[in-house]
């Protein structure tokens, strides 16, 4: 039963975590806007979702550590890991090498804030249910 | 917590643009200074940022400043024959503080400021909705 509970809340889960490392990614790229030379990255969010929900072999992602023993540790942590991370390509690059363009980076940042708070209402209204059932109303 | 991560990396970036606009603020203080410390004329200091990785497996990268560089262009001649620093020709070796460069710096290193701000309080709102979550 437990594990019907996991895989229950799973989905969510791990959704909500790719949205943070999502926004971790691009709040890294806001921060570094006035670094010379540094390349703004991100990921592509559907694409590593699925690759998470697919199952532990598919989240692993493709700079997967490859395991022998079931005692090896595969040095990720978390379902969310294998987020494949891609450079951006810049409209408009600037002379100093740096690929961050901080209107896409906010829009993206926003946009992701808000499927943020989407997945955590559909995480809430998930739990609710269980609740209802629980409770035999 | 990836979302705990945007408070160190939106932070690390508060502290060095404040940084940037402290070196502003010294130049533009010093744009006049026709004798610093060391008995020459003062020269304009420019930070260097450098993307870092903050925390061992964290992806995304904070910023800092790991340099204070001074600026290498010329100094700036003016003719003043009458002050006590001219030279034989009658000019004063003032600093190399490009004030309009200075003041456009100050613009950029604000903004981003506000930037990095705005980051926290959204990743703070996430969170506090987080924890709210299935209450």
């Amino acid at each position: 039963m437990l594990s019907a509970l996991d895989q229950f809340f799973a989905r969510p889960a791990i959704a909500l975590d790719l949205r943070a490392q999502r926004s971790e990614l691009l709040a890294s790229n806001v921060a570094n806007a006035d670094t010379p030379n540094y390349k703004a990255r991100d990921f592509d969010f559907s694409a590593a979702l699925q690759a998470a929900i697919r199952g532990p072999r598919g989240s692993q992602g493709k700079l997967a550590v490859e395991r022998t023993s079931a005692g090896h540790l595969d040095g990720r942590s978390g379902a969310a890991q294998g987020a494949d991370v891609k450079y951006r390509i810049p409209v408009q690059a600037s002379i100093d090498g740096n690929t961050v363009e901080l209107d896409t980076e906010l829009g993206q940042f926003t946009d992701n804030a808000v499927r943020y708070q989407a997945d955590l209402t559909f995480a809430s209204n998930q739990i609710r249910l269980l609740q209802q059932a629980v409770a035999g109303q | 917590m990836s979302l705990l991560n945007v408070f160190d990396i939106a932070g690390s970036a508060l502290t060095a643009q404040s940084q940037r606009l402290n070196a502003v603020a010294s130049n533009l203080a010093n744009a006049d200074s026709a004798v610093s410390a060391d008995g020459t004329p003062y020269r304009a200091k420019q930070v260097v940022f450098t993307a870092t990785p903050l925390a061992k497996g964290m992806q995304g990268m904070g910023v800092r400043v790991t340099s204070v560089v001074d600026d290498p262009s010329p100094p700036r001649l003016v003719y003043n024959p009458r002050s006590p620093f001219a030279d034989g020709n009658g000019y004063v070796t003032m600093p190399n503080v490009n004030v309009v460069e200075e003041m456009t710096n100050m613009l950029s290193a604000s903004r981003a400021y506000q930037f990095n701000m705005d980051i926290m309080n959204t990743a703070k709102n996430l969170l506090i909705k987080t924890m709210a979550l299935g209450s």
